[in-house]
């Protein structure tokens, strides 16, 4: 269990630090300026440079993983989604996938009966966990845009009345607060008890879904429970992202704990499996058009090869050939 | 049975009593501390000396998976890593799939290794990290100083010998491609491993002979020219026997219209040889323009198991002979990983294919507009193309002694999308058509297990234990429809899946599709036929009875 709570231990560890450094040693400028501002600064670089030292590198082949009917005789009817043989039906297969998890809904149960005998059933646990996670993260990422803008933009707010329509507590509840947590619980939870996954499962699996959890928690305390300035919140980061300088004024605590959990996920962001955001636009089993028998795909590295021709051939055994009487280019 | 596979009982009796990560055990063990294995049965011979010396391969010499010096070369540790560093930049496939995975376990109990056997080791993601933790070991510069947070790992003598191990337990079948979120192909990276291996002398005798044979005498039997036409004549004989008609195949004839080319084991092996003569009925049938040639007479390629290089080299024979012999297009036969190399590489490493036309079908003028590239095309596309425009005369109830399904072979619908042409076929010429259960069929169908080179008879357990899954899917049809014919469209299946069925499903035979074309097919001036292309008596009599496909 060492790869549960040591990551769990490091994410506490974290969280501790802007608390004691801000209450103890004010030290709210490091944490509420300059350490935002080194976060933004390696995410964006880390991630577009992940981006390009991907992109550099060739596709040499057209290796489409192909889940339908491939377009062939006028009558066959082709699968478009999950054998596209167009860029834009490829694209429509990767966009699938992105907002969707199209691929996690065909997930299947493997069980062995006594038989010995195979049985496969629909599971679609964790296609809804990871759904219900990536799309609470979104519009919790969207919701925030409001500390960011004076008059925050219409779809915002809409946002925002959509996800508190319950009207819970005051100040109105998010229902994504409570599916992120569910959802986060279920994915911390199915890695230790599923014995397959607990064996897949590295430190840096459990890590930043802990640093994100850490992330939730210290936000939603803010917002219901343990009150921080938002005014002073919302000053401070729209300073940020006009490139002020100032210092942040009078904020809770929890507020920097929240800010410092960010930046760290910022960092660690580019050097991570956390990548997967980018990657799936890229991967080639799913963004290619198969088409790779009606249009020619160019592989940047190939080169005429050596192999042995139909004259070595023929050299080696054109006397078995005449005797077979198969036809010969030399006498 | 095979003294190299346990008796089925006893696999049987493992399956249900070992503790698996499948049934839920083993949760508390790493799966770096766990040994590799190696016995009778879960390793194949390694290339030989000679072998290796005709094909240019390093580090000939005399060794086995069970010694304990594997004789590694010299500096083995830098050859892997500057042969990774190089296939990193060439390959984006593997720079992403090794970087990007999230260990989400959806993969992990779709793999047909991983379900036969139980082996974490067999999980595709598991699989991958063999190879991911030594590259996060050497590259990704944080992850460096995060060792053990990231689960990187030295790369030792222990590491090859685990990499031999699970990398041959991979039949790059892809099916694990098909349900990860990210569509990470394991496939790429068991492609690349191999190719490590490779470079310091870690082989495999099975794929690396018939290579050396393809290489020098057109296919991996090593067959020379003059038997190869003898082979396909005694064919002819025994159609001629069966049926009264001659058919005349034709060997490296230049101007013909169409080069056909198949497996070489649908020439040589049991019961490869009877969809053989279903060809050579068709093409008869039809009168079709055609050559065979003994120079190109490997549809297989088994550099696709070994090197890009090899398997570049291994197809260029394709292009340059239909090239010589000026064919208008080329014609197919029934293969799984052949159509993997056609459809997805062939034009990109030894095309552009200019001299060759956009193929049309003689018979019935349909454009292969799907081809237009490559300009080859699927025997089953063709014959289904002749079915609907009501070519062939067909008289499916000469197959009503077969209750048949079909294998989807996993290069051809996983890697390449042939999905409803063969099954349009099969419904055409037998009245008994039945599905195996959804989850293993058509694009999540199960490998028979022994793909990949791998189908060696000293690596009998490992393929009965990677054919489970397939051969489980196929015991439900044979309990609830009483099927008896496994039809496939792919030489190595009809190579691997017999033993296959005699292990687990006895009673079930393997048919090639256009086997049961051949059977079906009503030949003009033929005698009475009372006998299918096996010399098994027909079921004529009992028409009417079988109606239920």
């Amino acid at each position: 269990m060492k790869k549960v709570f040591m990551p769990l231990i490091m994410v506490a560890l974290l969280a501790l630090i802007p608390y004691v450094a801000v209450t103890y040693a004010n030290m709210s400028y490091l944490f509420g300026v300059i350490i935002p501002y080194a976060a933004a600064f390696i995410f964006i670089a880390g991630f577009l440079w992940r981006l390009f030292d991907w992109l550099r590198r060739p596709v040499p082949f057209p290796i489409v993983t192909t889940c339908g009917q491939e377009k062939s005789l006028d009558w066959v009817k082709q699968n478009h989604l999950e054998s596209p043989s167009t860029r834009f039906g490829a694209a429509v297969r990767v966009l699938t996938e992105v907002l969707f998890f199209r691929s996690l809904f065909r997930n299947t149960k493997a069980e062995l009966h006594t038989g010995p005998e195979l049985v496969y059933a629909s599971s679609k646990w964790l296609w809804m966990g990871g759904l219900a996670f990536h799309w609470s993260l979104l519009i919790i990422g969207l919701r925030h845009a409001r500390f960011f803008f004076i008059e925050p933009p219409a779809f915002i707010t809409a946002i925002e009345h959509a996800d508190s329509f319950l009207e819970l507590t005051l100040p109105a509840f998010f229902m994504t607060d409570a599916i992120v947590l569910v959802a986060l619980t279920f994915l911390v939870a199915r890695r230790i008890r599923d014995a397959k996954l607990r064996i897949i499962s590295l430190q840096t699996d459990f890590f930043p879904l802990f640093l994100i959890g850490g992330i939730v928690l210290a936000g939603m305390g803010m917002r219901y429970l343990e009150k921080v300035d938002i005014l002073s919140i919302k000053a401070l980061m729209m300073g940020l992202v006009s490139f002020s300088f100032d210092a942040p004024g009078e904020i809770g605590a929890l507020f920097f704990v929240h800010l410092f959990l960010v930046s760290m996920l910022a960092i660690y962001f580019p050097f991570s499996k956390l990548m997967h955001m980018g990657a799936i636009f890229l991967s080639p089993t799913r963004n290619l058009p198969n088409n790779s028998r009606e249009k020619l795909h160019k592989n940047p590295w190939n080169k005429p090869g050596k192999f042995r021709t139909y004259a070595e051939y023929e050299e080696e055994f054109r006397e078995k050939m005449k005797k077979a009487g198969l036809p010969v280019e030399k006498d | 049975m095979s003294k190299y596979a346990p008796r089925k009982a006893q696999l049987a009796r493992e399956f249900l009593e070992k503790p698996t990560p499948l049934k839920g055990a083993q949760a508390d063990r790493e799966w770096w501390e766990m040994p590799v294995d190696f016995h009778d049965g879960n390793w194949c011979f390694p290339g030989k000396p000679e072998t290796l010396k005709e094909i240019g391969f390093p580090n000939p010499r005399k060794w086995a998976a069970t010694d304990e010096d594997w004789q590694l070369p010299d500096g083995w540790q830098k050859i892997i890593h500057d042969g990774l560093k190089e296939r990193l930049k060439k390959f984006r496939s593997l720079k992403l799939y090794l970087d990007a995975c999230v260990r989400c376990g959806a993969c992990a109990d779709k793999c047909h290794f991983f379900l036969g056997s139980g082996d974490p080791k067999n999980m595709p993601v598991i699989r991958a990290e063999l190879l991911r933790s030594v590259y996060r070991n050497d590259f990704p510069m944080v992850e460096k100083i995060l060792k053990g947070f990231s689960g990187s790992r030295k790369l030792t003598a222990e590491v090859i010998k685990e990499w031999h191990s699970y990398f041959y337990q991979c039949t790059e079948c892809r099916r694990c491609s098909v349900f990860c979120p990210l569509g990470i192909d394991t496939a790429e990276i068991t492609m690349v491993a191999r190719e490590l291996l490779n470079l310091i002398g870690v082989n495999n005798n099975w794929i690396l002979a018939p290579v050396a044979n393809c290489n020098r005498t057109g296919n991996h039997l090593g067959i020379e020219p003059h038997t190869f036409v003898q082979n396909i004549m005694s064919l002819v004989d025994d159609i001629e026997e069966l049926t009264g008609i001659t058919v005349n195949p034709t060997f490296n004839r230049k101007g013909a219209e169409i080069l056909f080319i198949t497996p070489s084991g649908d020439v040589f092996g049991d019961p490869g040889v009877y969809t053989m003569m279903g060809y050579l009925l068709l093409f008869h049938h039809i009168g079709l323009d055609y050559t065979i040639s003994t120079y190109a007479s490997e549809g297989g390629n088994f550099g696709l198991f070994t090197t890009n290089d090899m398997m570049k080299k291994l197809n260029a024979k394709m292009y340059h002979e239909a090239e010589r012999l000026k064919v208008k297009w080329i014609l197919g036969g029934e293969c799984g990983h052949m159509w993997r190399v056609v459809h997805q590489y062939m034009a990109t490493m030894n095309g552009p294919a200019d001299f060759l036309e956009e193929p049309v079908s003689p018979i019935t003028g349909t454009k292969f507009t799907n081809a237009a590239a490559t300009k080859m095309v699927h025997i089953a596309e063709f014959t289904a193309d002749l079915i609907k425009h009501g070519k062939l005369k067909l008289d499916p109830t000469r197959n009503n002694h077969l209750r048949t399904t079909f294998h989807d072979s996993c290069n051809v619908s996983r890697g390449m999308g042939m999905l409803e042409e063969p099954r349009f076929v099969l419904n055409a010429v037998c009245n008994s058509f039945n599905e195996m259960p959804e989850n293993t069929i058509r694009e999540k169908t199960f490998c028979c297990g022994s793909g990949s080179g791998i189908n060696a008879e000293e690596f009998m357990e490992m393929r009965m234990r990677g054919g489970f899954p397939r051969a489980n899917a196929v015991r439900t049809v044979k309990k609830q429809h009483q099927v008896n014919a496994l039809v496939t469209i792919c030489a190595i299946d009809r190579a691997t899946l017999p033993p296959l069925m005699r292990y687990w499903n006895p009673g079930v035979a393997v048919y090639g599709l256009h086997e049961l074309v051949g059977n079906a097919l009503v030949m003009e001036g033929e005698t009475p036929r009372t006998e299918d292309l096996r010399e098994n008596p027909m079921a004529i009599a009992d028409e009417g009875e079988d109606d239920d496909a």
